[in-house]
Formats: structure tokens, C-alpha cells, sequence
């Protein structure tokens, strides 16, 4: 069994920053929390049925480190699209680029985290099953895969439904698929041996101009600082005596 | 956050991003009331093990992860930077297995290292003695031949060792005799005892003023029988093999104490932006700011050192000065830079319910142990003089 893992490089979480031309600039990075918990179960997953992890990654060269860091928690190796003209690129521009990097790829199942962190678009996934005619499964709470197929837990507002379907397939997960390990030290050392293959557009095939900034098909308008609230209470005491405080703010106003 | 994070790899980079997240999840959490009830947490030195930090500085030869010396240095950072304790139990166990690998027969290695390296089993390092600190040689802890002189079959270990970090909860001892007391350093022998050999207890728990999660405890030997395949090296290199580990370990308390001064300087900035008088935030007062940016000084010192020293150690240079200077600077830094952070906490700082007192208790005793700073200044001597006389 073949997984791939689609893995974004993030600004790390609490210190996103616009920069001058009113971009999240993208200084030091880390992997999206999301994509760590899939890329977690489908490590449980191979490690229980036999088969390989990849990791799949469209970002700039400091992408690296959110990919060694996945390779030493235990996948086996890392495509990485890379480009200068990548840079700006909207969300049909990332759908094309991916899409042509995993025609490139033989996979059985695909996963992807729910959203991230940066984009919160969530839309990347479903669109790429649709331009590769898979069958997209998604808010998955549990996944059980077999060599020739996938079931999910559905996470749904009475429970969850059983989902299935046969590989190749996309499943986008949920945390409630389990806290994501930690590299483990051994895994950081073998990390600077496993395979990296960086691939330009060019190598995909795809024509500079149709992805970036220059083919994107959603523009930045402008953005403004949201209004300082003011007004709020902030309640800092021991647990206890925090929560006996809140009751009785709540309380005051008839809230409760 | 530190002044200077650049120069390390992208692995000790990594390595260091994963033992801080590891460190503040499962380790911060529980410091203060481990303090306070005086329990060690085994479970946490399993999780370490699981990780693979309990064997991570030695060669993958071994069975270890095979990082450099620079890169344990950030491990134990990052670990005492969430409690002292921990990193002092863990440097220990470190230590304690430094001797086995580089003395430590082909055998001894197979059958001693594995359990901990992977953390499974805990080491301690017995040495000090109630007459027999600082002057290592002066150890009276009896190790009497079974068997022919010039071929023993044993050793009786009788005596006493005291402050054993570890004791109790150690399943793997290191322990330094004597096998003719009147030879002095070259009496010294080192063997290998388990706990739960015959003749071997453990005494009285030492009350201590800080580190007190962690435990150190008399050990007890009353004839207690020790096979000479368990004697590491040979009779009389005992001092040797002592000294030599006890380079790397200063390196490691050292490099903990400034993990230790670095949680104590971000506690205080972070109190200082937050704590109001006269109108404004305490960040707002110069005389304030000066003392947080001198405890900043320290701990960049502290640092700088400390890499040097593991760098040293790496480059397989000799260590005896530089980890001397490293670790009565770091655990002075140590020392102070709690001291200030109390101090600027005011009346909070004084009390237990905010962690700095913790830090400031828990930073003196490495002015005290791994060598007392009074002796680092006579190995930094001793080096200065030797150089001198070299010329």
C-alpha cells in the first residue's frame, strides 16, 4: 500500500505576519498541524499492513524543514514542487500543480489534513479528487484501509456514517484521527538519508504563466487591522477561583 | 527564544524543536507539584527513552542515536528549561553509561548498555562518599578480592556512598572502590552493580533544597559480592575512568543550567510586560530593563561556552578546562539570573505559587555538584599555569 500525503509548509502558528506587499510572508516554517494528523494514521496504517508513506509538498526552499521533520517522524520519502513562480499562486494554480505532480506518483490512497493554518480554504483536496476522477471522502474520524480499498468514519452531526470506497481514493481527515508522534531521534538522523525529489515546473510540464501570481484567478484587494476591542475581562486566577469568577460574571448579567 | 540561535544543523535544529514541544507538554506540566511532593516521575524517563534521548549522545556503534555532543547539549537545554530535575536525573544516567562505552569490554557493552540506552533500565554514577568529595581519590568504599590476588573470581564491595542522584530508582549502578586504600588514586576501581544484588541497600533519602523531584540517596554495601566480569577496566583505572566522564557531564550541567537560566530570564520578561505600577508596565522602568538585559548577558555567555565546550568534545579535543569553565560559569548564571528573576517577580517571586523560587532553588546546587566551582577554578588554574610553564 502506497500513501500519499499531501503536506503544507505553514508560518508557524502565532507568529503569521503580513509583510509590505500585504502577503503572509513565509519565513520560518512548519508542517500544517492538520496534515500531521493524517500523516499519522498513515503511518499507523502501513506500519500495521505493510507498504510506504510519501510526502508530497508545493512550497518554497524553506519547506525543507516541515519535511524533515515528517521524514524523521517515519515517512519514507518527500516530493517537493518547487519554483520561483509558484509564489501568489490561488487556489486553481495549487489544484493544476499538484494534480500534475501526482499523475507522476503511483499511489493508492491519498490524505489530506482538513484545512490549514494559513489558507483555510479546504478546498484543495476536493478539487484535486475531481480533477483526478477519484472518489473524496473527508472528515474522517477513523480510517481502515485494505490493498484494494478505504472506509472512513464520517464524522456527522448524530455520529459518524461508514464511507467506502475503492483505491486509488482521497480521504481528508480530522484530529480526531489521533496526536501526531514525535520524531523520533533515530528517525531525525535516517531524515538526512531518505529521498527528496524536487521537482520545477518545468518538470511538471506546466507553463510558468498559468500558475504565481501571474495566472491567479483570485486577486488581493486590499486588508485593514480589525478595530481594538475593548471591554473584555480577562479573568487570570488559579483554576478554581477562575471559574467561580466567570459563574458569577455570568451570573450577574442573567446570562445563567 | 535566545539571543543566538544560528550555527546549529538542520537535524539539531530539529532535534531541538522536538524535545522543546516534548519538554513542554508532558514535563513542564507536572514540575511544580513533583517539587513539592518530592516524587520522581519514572514514567517520564520511560517517554524519554521512547523518544530516544537516554542513549542519544553515543555512537550508533553502540546501539546509540549517534548526535554530536553540541546536540546533547540542546537536548538537555530544552529539558531543564521545563525542570531542572529531570535534566539533572537524565544528565546523570548519561553519564553513568559514558564509562561503559568507552571502557566497557565488548561483553559489557552488549550486556549493560542496551536496557539503557533505550531507557528501559536507569543508571546512577556512585562516587562521593561521606569523606570522599571533592577529593575523589580519598574514597574508602572497600572492594576486597575474592579468590587469588593476581587472578580475583569477585569483590566484596563494603562501605557507603552518599548523594547518589538516582539511587533507588536506578536499576543500574556505577560504583568507584578502593581495592587497597593505602594506594590512593591508584587503588580506584569501578564496577558494575545491579540493584537487588545481595549485600547492597540503599540508605537514608537526602533532603534537598532544590532538584527535589529528583532522588539521592545513601547507598549501602555490607559484603556485597561482585563478579569480576563486572569489574569495568582494570584495578587502579577506576580514577581515570571517573575523571573521564565527569568532563562530558559538566558539559551537560552545564548546558542544563543554561536551559534553567533561560526559563528563569523569559519567565521574568514575560512578568514584566504584564505587571502594572505607577501607571504603566514594569517593562516601562529603565533600572528593570537593565537587569533583565544583564541576566540576558549571562545566559548568552553561559551558552557560548557551554557550545564551545561540545564542540571541543566532538572535535575530540581535551575537555578538562573548557568544561570546567563551562560549568561554573553556566551554574553562576544559573545562580543569578534565578536570583534576579525572583527579584523582579517581588513579592509574587517569594512565593510558591509562581515558579521562579523553584528555579532559584533548584540552580544552587550546580554550583555544588559535577566538581564545586571552587574546584573548577583550581582545574582552570592548574591549565593556565601548565601553558605558561609549557612555554
Amino acid at each position: 500500500m502506497h500513501i500519499v500525503v499531501l503536506l503544507k509548509a505553514v508560518p508557524i502558528v502565532g507568529t503569521e505576519r503580513l509583510g509590505p506587499d500585504q502577503r503572509v510572508q513565509r519565513g520560518q516554517l512548519e508542517a500544517n498541524g492538520n496534515d500531521e494528523y493524517v500523516l499519522e494514521k498513515a503511518l499507523k496504517l502501513t506500519e500495521a499492513n505493510g507498504g510506504e508513506v510519501s510526502l508530497l509538498s508545493m512550497g518554497p526552499a524553506s519547506a525543507i524543514d516541515a519535511l524533515r521533520k515528517a521524514l524523521a517522524m517515519g515517512a519514507t520519502r518527500a516530493y517537493h514542487v518547487q519554483d520561483e513562480a509558484l509564489a501568489g499562486s490561488c487556489i486553481r494554480g495549487t489544484v493544476d500543480v499538484l494534480v500534475a505532480a501526482l499523475r507522476k506518483i503511483e499511489f493508492d490512497l491519498l490524505f489530506v489534513g482538513a484545512d490549514t493554518s494559513d489558507g483555510l480554504g479546504g478546498v484543495v483536496a476536493p478539487a484535486v479528487a475531481a480533477r483526478l476522477g477519484l472518489p473524496y471522502l473527508s472528515y474522517a474520524s477513523e480510517i481502515r484501509a485494505s490493498g484494494t480499498g478505504v472506509s472512513i468514519d464520517r464524522l456527522s452531526p448524530t455520529g459518524f456514517d461508514v464511507q467506502e470506497a475503492a483505491s486509488p481514493a482521497v480521504v481528508m481527515g480530522t484530529q480526531l484521527l489521533g496526536e501526531p508522534r514525535y520524531p523520533s531521534l533515530r528517525g531525525i538522523m535516517q531524515a538526512r538519508t531518505k529521498e527528496t525529489t524536487t521537482w520545477s515546473l518545468a518538470d511538471l510540464g506546466i507553463d510558468p504563466a498559468s500558475v504565481g501570481e501571474a495566472g491567479a484567478t483570485t486577486r488581493f484587494i486590499g486588508s485593514e487591522t480589525p478595530p481594538q476591542r475593548s471591554g473584555a475581562t480577562v479573568v487570570k486566577a488559579p483554576p478554581d477561583e477562575a471559574a467561580a469568577a466567570i459563574v458569577d460574571f455570568l451570573a450577574t448579567r442573567r446570562l445563567i | 527564544m535566545t539571543a543566538v540561535a544560528g550555527g546549529l544543523t538542520p537535524e539539531e535544529r530539529l532535534l531541538k524543536e522536538t524535545v522543546r514541544e516534548f519538554a513542554a507538554k508532558e514535563i513542564a506540566p507536572g514540575a511544580a507539584a513533583r517539587d513539592e511532593e518530592e516524587r520522581y516521575d519514572r514514567s517520564l524517563f520511560t517517554r524519554m527513552g521512547e523518544l530516544g534521548l537516554t542513549g542519544l549522545p553515543f555512537p550508533e556503534s553502540v546501539g546509540g542515536a549517534g548526535f554530536s555532543y553540541r546536540a546533547w547539549t540542546l537536548v538537555m537545554e530544552e529539558i531543564a528549561y521545563a525542570d531542572m530535575a529531570m535534566a539533572v536525573s537524565l544528565s546523570v544516567h548519561i553519564l553513568s553509561q559514558f564509562p561503559v562505552v568507552t571502557w566497557g569490554s565488548d561483553e559489557q557493552r552488549a550486556r549493560w548498555l542496551p536496557e539503557m540506552l533505550a531507557g528501559r533500565k536507569l543508571g546512577a554514577f556512585a562516587l562521593t562518599e561521606p569523606g570522599a568529595g571533592s577529593d575523589a581519590a580519598a574514597l574508602r568504599l572497600s572492594a576486597d578480592r575474592v579468590g587469588p590476588t593476581e587472578a580475583p573470581t569477585a569483590y566484596r564491595l563494603t562501605g557507603t556512598k552518599i548523594w547518589i542522584t538516582n539511587a533507588g530508582e536506578a536499576e543500574r549502578y556505577l560504583v568507584f572502590a578502593t581495592v587497597d586504600p593505602a594506594a590512593g588514586a591508584k587503588g580506584v576501581t569501578a564496577f558494575l552493580v545491579e540493584a537487588g544484588t545481595a549485600g547492597f541497600r540503599f540508605g537514608r533519602k537526602e533532603r534537598k533544597l532544590g532538584i527535589r523531584s529528583d532522588t539521592a540517596s545513601e547507598l549501602i554495601f555490607e559484603g556485597c559480592e561482585v563478579l569480576v566480569a563486572n569489574r569495568l577496566g582494570e584495578e587502579g583505572q577506576g580514577l581515570r575512568i571517573a575523571l573521564s566522564a565527569l568532563g562530558e557531564g559538566r558539559i551537560s550541567i552545564a548546558a542544563a543550567c543554561c536551559g534553567l537560566a533561560q526559563a528563569a530570564l523569559d519567565a521574568a520578561a514575560r512578568y514584566l510586560t504584564e505587571r502594572r505600577a505607577f501607571g504603566g508596565v514594569l517593562a516601562e522602568q529603565q533600572g528593570l530593563r537593565f537587569m533583565l538585559a544583564e541576566m540576558a548577558q549571562r545566559v548568552a555567555a553561559a551558552r557560548a561556552l557551554t557550545r564551545a565546550a561540545a564542540e571541543a568534545k566532538d572535535r575530540g579535543e581535551p575537555i578538562a578546562e573548557a568544561s570546567s569553565l563551562a560549568k561554573w560559569t553556566a551554574s553562576d548564571a544559573a545562580m543569578s539570573v534565578t536570583t534576579d528573576a525572583v527579584q523582579l517577580f517581588g513579592g509574587s517571586g517569594y512565593s510558591r505559587e509562581f515558579p521562579v523560587e523553584r528555579m532559584m532553588r533548584d540552580a544552587k546546587g550546580a554550583q555544588i555538584y559535577e566538581g564545586t566551582n571552587q574546584i573548577h577554578r583550581l582545574i582552570v588554574a592548574d591549565h593556565v599555569l601548565m601553558r605558561i610553564k609549557g612555554e
